[in-house]
């Protein structure tokens, strides 16, 4: 037996071998270009260049030795495991599941109601400032946005490229109406929503008979146009300058957070006057506005219409055939995901107190489209897994000073944020391409409630 | 973007209020200037609509493949002027469009190995995320490598011929000529050669296609390298028409290519050349005669409204959907 399997060893490392060096040719012309021609700008202002055989020659090792190590130990070993898996006949999705499993959205949701005033503990006033601005309003920002997304792609399987252009409606509802007309953030939250959604039933009407990759562009063009008009419409929105000063959200207008205010949140009950306590408010405005997403998702999965959106993804013919009215199905769905958007971006412009275009750009509908595929399209858990690991994971490289010891003074981490970004995008795909949580909890089932493969179903196709 | 328009606009000649000679020379200079803009786009958006065609996925990373094809472009020329100064511009020109197509080309080819394949069975949204982050990755990637800052060159091409008051520059020339060169390699690689046909059937049925003896893998890969060997020349010639390369060029252009693709219906190939084509002159037209801050925003409106009324793009072909 030994022998056979020696050979088989040999065999395999020669293979390995012959592959990296194969990778190392590839890489090395590929990489000689980009990487191996340095070009900049002398004194003289003219561009010159100078090679770099150094870093070249890191990346081509790179390549070498991750494609030898892939094919000579990782395959063989990811092979083994699935074959161990098929053999012992146990299905990914069991029945026995663990205590944090059981309890993991009490867990978590308690968590996040405690978060603020944990952080506050651990790293005081001011150091919490960072984690409940940058880490947790930012991260449940994404979360309400792609599970309003979810809505539009995960439930109707409608694929939608601009949904970042409901997201500037909302925000520049609430800019413009606030200081052109004063109104005050709650008057205009829901005015942003109901704004948003008649921008999704404008942007629906005309794709209504398009289909898959025909829709993804016409909502790409669409998010487009908004940036384009909200860049060159000066008189109103003041162009790529955008607009600042935007008045802050009350507490439903009992404490302001305006520093001269009278009513002043920290005067009125005496404290230290500081600007974490708008902060934590906004923490637990999201938070709420993050729940109410999810708990109308949650409610009109199980409504007609919501049923309507998923029997649509599944099957449009189908669906027409059996009486759904597909035109209103299809806009409730444009108009429901939009006004989630709309609320997203009205908090978005309170929290900031500035916008301008520069926040609306292709890649945003980028970044909450990835997000709503990484998590598993249609699970919110998921979905607000992925958001965590994406948006938190490029945030987490802003402050990483520590990396400045490892690789000298003049590297900046920031510079690498979206390269990452984007690497892990393609990486966390191809590992998981149905998404963190790949089961899914039918909404209607016969006798016992069943979780099934997300194998099983459907994208949609428009 | 900006920089496309500031072009369009310096090359505007003022606007008299003359005979109407002197307006058709005005028409016919938009229509030259559009025609120009519009052979890139054409070339990009068949590099959209080949990859559609044959394995149904929107390539997003093609944009980003573009600018690399004109970063190459724009190395290979600082290289060669310093090595071999007084090279002529043609043979110049002929090797920076050369090893821009090989290094796209293999970008490509490994792009679609690495990221891609793995997900071919997969769901339909899978490869669309993995393209997108590759796009991000590239144009992040150049970037970091190569600086944030534009990249001016000296220009190549300078001749300019006047007819009466229409100016027509030689690059403009170069950029047409060559565009329908290739088109013509291009139909004859698709429609007569053994490749072509492998092309052909693997898109009308990709089962059958290997069944049949076809390598689909391999056309696929060699699909790919054609898209990003056609994009790279669209780089050279935008590098050569403006001057100038910076990292975020892949996007206008590449959203502007598929709008292109689209328009003309993506998977037909004299689609995406007359799709290309009516972009560019809708753009030079629009910005000609309304206002250049809403040439991009006239593109895609006109992109919706034909959509609407033919739902399958200019020369697509209707969906029949078997039940």
């Amino acid at each position: 037996m030994s022998p056979v399997t020696e050979k088989g060893e040999t065999s395999l490392m020669a293979k390995a071998i012959r592959e990296g060096i194969f990778a190392a040719i590839i890489s090395f012309f590929m990489f000689l270009l980009f990487v191996g021609v340095e070009t900049y700008q002398d004194i003289n202002n003219a561009l010159v260049w100078r090679m770099r055989w150094g870093l070249l020659f890191i990346f081509v090792a790179i390549a070498a030795i991750g494609r030898f190590l892939t094919v000579a130990f990782i395959k063989p070993h990811l092979d083994a495991r699935k074959l161990s898996k098929a053999k012992s006949g146990i299905l990914e999705i069991s029945t026995q599941k663990s205590f944090f499993h059981r309890h993991f959205l009490k867990i978590a949701l308690v968590f996040l109601l405690v978060y603020p005033f944990l952080m506050m503990l651990i790293v005081g006033k001011q150091g919490s400032l960072k984690y409940v601005d940058n880490f947790g309003i930012q991260i449940l920002i994404y979360v309400m946005l792609a599970w309003g997304l979810n809505i539009v792609v995960g439930l109707a399987g409608l694929l939608d490229l601009g949904y970042v252009a409901f997201y500037a409606v909302g925000a520049y509802s609430y800019a413009l109406l606030s200081s052109y007309l004063g109104l005050s953030f709650w008057i205009l939250l829901p005015l942003s929503g109901i704004f948003a959604a008649l921008w999704g039933i404008m942007l629906g009407f005309p794709v209504l008979r398009l289909r898959g990759d025909y829709l993804a562009i016409v909502t790409l063009a669409f998010g487009e146009i908004i940036r384009l008009v909200l860049i060159n419409w000066t008189e109103v929105t003041k162009g790529t300058f955008g607009i600042s000063g935007i008045a802050k959200a009350s507490v439903f207008g009992i404490w302001s957070f305006d520093v001269g205010a009278p009513n002043n949140f920290a005067k009125v009950f005496g404290l230290a006057s500081s600007s974490v306590y708008y902060k934590v408010f906004l923490f637990y405005v999201i938070l709420a506005l993050c729940l109410l997403t999810a708990y109308v998702t949650i409610r009109l999965r199980r409504m007609p219409i919501g049923r309507a959106w998923e029997a649509l993804r599944e099957d449009e013919i189908a669906c027409r055939s059996l009486g759904i009215n597909t035109v209103t199905t299809k806009l409730t769905a444009f108009a429901t995901g939009a006004m989630f958007g709309g609320f997203a971006g009205s908090f978005f412009a309170a929290r900031q107190g500035f916008v301008s275009p520069e926040s609306f750009v292709f890649l945003e509908s980028a970044v909450i489209l990835a997000i709503v595929v990484l998590g598993g399209m249609g699970s919110l858990t998921g979905i607000a897994i992925a958001a965590v690991v994406m948006v938190g994971g490029t945030e987490l490289l802003r402050d990483m000073s520590f990396l400045k010891i490892i690789f000298g003074p003049d590297f900046t981490p920031e510079l690498y944020r979206m390269l990452l970004f984007g690497l892990a995008m393609v990486i966390v795909m191809l590992f998981k391409p149905r998404g963190f949580v790949g089961a899914r909890e039918p909404t209607a089932f016969l006798k016992e409630r069943k979780a099934v493969s997300g194998s099983f179903t459907k994208e949609g196709h428009g | 973007m900006r920089k496309m328009g500031r072009t369009i606009q310096e090359m505007r000649p003022h606007r008299r209020t003359a005979s109407r000679g002197k307006q058709m020379d005005y028409f016919v200079q938009q229509l030259i200037n559009g025609l120009t803009l519009g052979s890139i786009y054409g070339l990009i958006a068949i590099g959209y609509t080949m990859v559609y065609g044959i394995i149904g996925m929107i390539n997003f990373a093609h944009g980003d493949i573009f600018m690399l094809g004109g970063f190459a472009a724009l190395i290979v020329f600082l290289v060669l002027t310093s090595l071999f100064a007084g090279i002529p511009v043609a043979l110049l020109l002929l090797v920076m469009i050369l090893v821009g197509m090989l290094v796209t080309g293999l970008w490509n080819w490994t792009i679609e190995r690495i990221a891609y394949r793995p997900l071919r069975g997969s769901f339909r949204l899978a490869p669309l995320i993995t393209a997108i982050g590759m796009s991000i990755t590239l144009s992040n990637f150049i970037q970091v490598t190569q600086g944030p800052r534009n990249k001016p060159i000296p220009q190549l091409v300078t001749d300019v011929y006047h007819f009466g008051d229409i100016t027509i520059a030689l690059k403009q020339i170069v950029i047409v000529v060559l565009t329908a060169v290739l088109l013509a390699a291009f139909w004859y690689i698709v429609n007569k050669t053994p490749l072509g046909r492998a092309q052909r059937a693997t898109e009308q049925d990709r089962k059958m296609a290997a069944l049949l003896g076809v390598d689909v893998d391999r056309t696929i890969s060699v699909t790919f390298i054609m898209g990003a060997a056609l994009a790279a020349v669209a780089g050279a010639m935008y590098l050569m028409y403006y001057g100038v390369s910076s990292f975020t060029d892949g996007f206008t252009p590449g959203v502007k290519a598929f709008t292109a693709a689209v328009l003309g219906g993506i998977g037909s190939l004299p689609g995406a050349v007359i799709g290309g084509l009516l972009i560019g002159l809708i753009e030079s037209l629009w910005s000609a005669y309304f206002s250049i801050e809403y040439k991009d925003v006239a593109t895609f409106a006109i992109l919706a409204i034909v959509l609407i009324f033919k739902p399958t793009g200019l020369l697509g072909r209707p969906e029949v959907e078997k039940v």
